[in-house]
């Protein structure tokens, strides 16, 4: 075990050092630097603003500066377009709104998702059954973005029930849409995985020897079939969370609450290459320590899997 | 004499093409698409505006005058421009294809090329080749796509190689399974044994086996291709105007569909909608049909 950790962590640092320096080249081949506009500045006062930010020192030079800023003051450097800010302050306004309800969304895919598919399972070929099939079919092709628009036309339009969007410091009304639209179809991906893997644990051979010895069908499923059965759903945790970091641009985007997708979008749109390069390096790391830490789940719970 | 008539032989895919057509989801999903596609193309030929056309009578009152009509010729209503819905969404749905389309050949090109090498070559190279692939996977890929779109400009060229190139990862692993486990069979060993290369033992022996499960996992690339194209036009850096895409088709909708105009919504989301439903339920009866694990 401390093996196989000492070694996935190995291939970790090297993957977020690849994130660091591709995501910091391809900034640095973009046509234009972030101070070229429509009206060109003196050159003299373009050299000193050059020189004030590093931009004159040599590519690698800079490379080295922004990594070791990152590795280690976690300091991603100024906004080239909001001059009063550094990315860290942009970084630091929308993280909690974007972690407050993508965890949420996360704990709800999971636990819905996971209790829907284990149903399911139990009640095979059951009303139940057919409905939790229906649902994981049907969410397949509604992503968050489609999602989003059908929600607000339910909740806030027809209904009135929702405000339409906004943050409002997270209070329950602003989430629910948040949440919903951005968990449903890992939600239904969550609970197809845990319904095939039930099933398959339920058809084994030790569950028929628990059934044999005459223990109650709720002690087989609660203290035999359920750990198991939710072994598999450990590797798509990873994927659901990726999804979910990546989804959240979406959801910024159109509930307007102001997370990391939304600074991510805008400096997108005004070419603010360095808050682009912070929150696509942020988020990539936590997606790298995510699946580093599903991995190591993984190995832990179920001791065959050696790589 | 000759009263005994021939048995006819059945090949892997005349059994993989019954078993498939069995599948009443998968024919439906099949029949969907091509009406689909049909429409796409036949379809323009009805419309009376073009897609780019403004109709000024409509303009500014879409909720009002730009209703789906037949009289004046918006048969899927208008957008807030004045713009005919239908003749977009055809034109959408025709981009938006050919997006899922090129996308997922470049994925799977790429893909089977590397899966192949990595696995049949084997040992060290196999192991490098595919600590990249995992490095490359834990990548945000959705990230470092927008990056590349707001770099290089959003040119059509540019989304298709996006998309592309980042998809290919998952293909290069299934293929490269696959591969380890036939370059074992037998005749394979027959093909070394009688002294031939290992690019032609590649080509004609490991790919034509590789065909089915390259075949499942393309169609069920494509809708992911055409969910990340949507994806990236709804933030507004996919298709350019006054070219569109599914994806931006709904974006509009659904930033106008406080103003009562839900039509702008609905028409792109039903094409958007029924389109993925058919390609999940294809390659699932593709699967079904041609993975031999099932049978």
């Amino acid at each position: 075990m401390l093996n196989y950790t000492f070694r996935r962590v190995l291939v970790a640092i090297p993957t977020l050092l690849i994130l660091i320096v591709i995501t910091f080249l391809l900034m640095h081949s973009a046509p234009g630097g972030p101070f070229t506009s429509e009206r060109p500045l003196p050159p003299q006062v373009l050299a000193n603003i050059e020189a004030k930010y590093g931009l004159d020192d040599p590519l690698f030079v800079q490379l080295w500066n922004y990594l070791k800023g990152i590795v280690l003051h976690f300091d991603f450097g100024p906004s080239f377009v909001k001059k009063s800010q550094t990315v860290n302050d942009i970084i630091a306004q929308g993280f909690p709104i974007t972690l407050t309800y993508g965890g949420l969304s996360f704990i709800f895919a999971t636990l819905i998702g996971g209790a829907l598919g284990v149903v399911a399972a139990i009640r095979k070929n059951t009303f139940i059954d057919y409905f939790a099939v229906g649902i994981s079919i049907g969410a397949q092709v509604l992503p968050n973005f489609v999602m989003a628009p059908l929600l607000v036309w339910l909740f806030t339009l027809t209904l009135g029930w929702l405000p339409g969007g906004g943050w409002n410091d997270g209070a329950l009304p602003n989430l629910v849409m948040p949440v919903i639209a951005l968990a449903t179809s890992y939600m239904a991906s969550i609970a197809r995985i845990t319904r095939s893997s039930m099933l398959e644990v339920l058809n084994s051979n030790y569950i028929r020897t628990a059934r044999a010895k005459g223990l109650p069908e709720r002690t087989v499923i609660l203290r035999h079939a359920l750990k198991p059965s939710l072994v598999p759903l450990i590797s798509y945790l990873g994927v659901a969370f990726v999804g979910m970091v990546t989804g959240s641009v979406i959801i910024d985007v159109y509930f307007s609450t102001g997370g990391l997708g939304q600074s991510f979008v805008n400096s997108a749109l005004s070419r603010d290459y360095s808050v682009m390069m912070g929150v696509t390096i942020l988020l990539g790391s936590l997606t790298v320590l995510f699946a580093l830490l599903a991995d190591l789940l993984y190995a832990w719970v179920d001791p065959k899997i050696r790589y | 004499m000759n009263t005994v008539t021939e048995v006819k032989g059945r090949s892997l895919w005349s059994d993989a093409r019954r078993r498939f057509f069995q599948n009443k989801a998968a024919v439906a999903g099949l029949i969907a698409l091509t009406a689909i596609v049909l429409i796409s193309f036949i379809g323009p030929f009805f419309a009376v505006w073009s897609f780019e056309e403004i109709d000024w009578n409509t303009m500014g009152s879409a909720a009002t005058l730009g209703r789906p009509s037949f009289e004046t010729g918006h048969f899927f209503g208008t957008d807030d421009l004045g713009r005919d819905i239908y003749s977009r969404v055809l034109q959408g749905t025709q981009i938006s294809l050919k997006v899922g389309v090129i996308g997922a050949a470049i994925a799977v090109i790429v893909g089977t090329v590397y899966g192949t090498v990595a696995g049949y070559v084997g040992g060290r190279t196999d192991q490098i080749m595919m600590r990249i692939v995992d490095i490359l996977m834990s990548i945000p890929f959705m990230f470092v796509l927008i990056l590349l779109l707001v770099i290089f400009g959003r040119s059509e060229t540019m989304i298709f190689v996006g998309i592309g190139m980042l998809a290919w990862l998952d293909m290069s692993r299934i293929v490269r399974g696959q591969t380890l486990t036939l370059k074992n069979k037998e005749f394979v060993e027959a093909a070394r044994a009688t002294g031939v290369n290992t690019p032609t033992i590649i080509r004609r022996h490991i790919v034509p086996n590789l065909l089915g499960i390259v075949a499942i996992y393309a169609t069920l690339l494509v809708p992911l291709m055409i969910l990340t194209e949507s994806f990236i036009s709804f933030l507004g850096l996919g298709v350019q105007e006054p070219n569109t895409s599914w994806g931006a088709l709904i974006s509009e909708g659904a930033g106008t569909i406080r103003y009562d105009t839900e039509w702008q919504l609905l028409f792109p989301l039903a094409f958007f909608v029924v389109t993925l439903f058919s390609f999940f339920f294809i390659g699932d009866g593709l699967r079904d049909a041609l993975d031999p694990k099932d049978r």
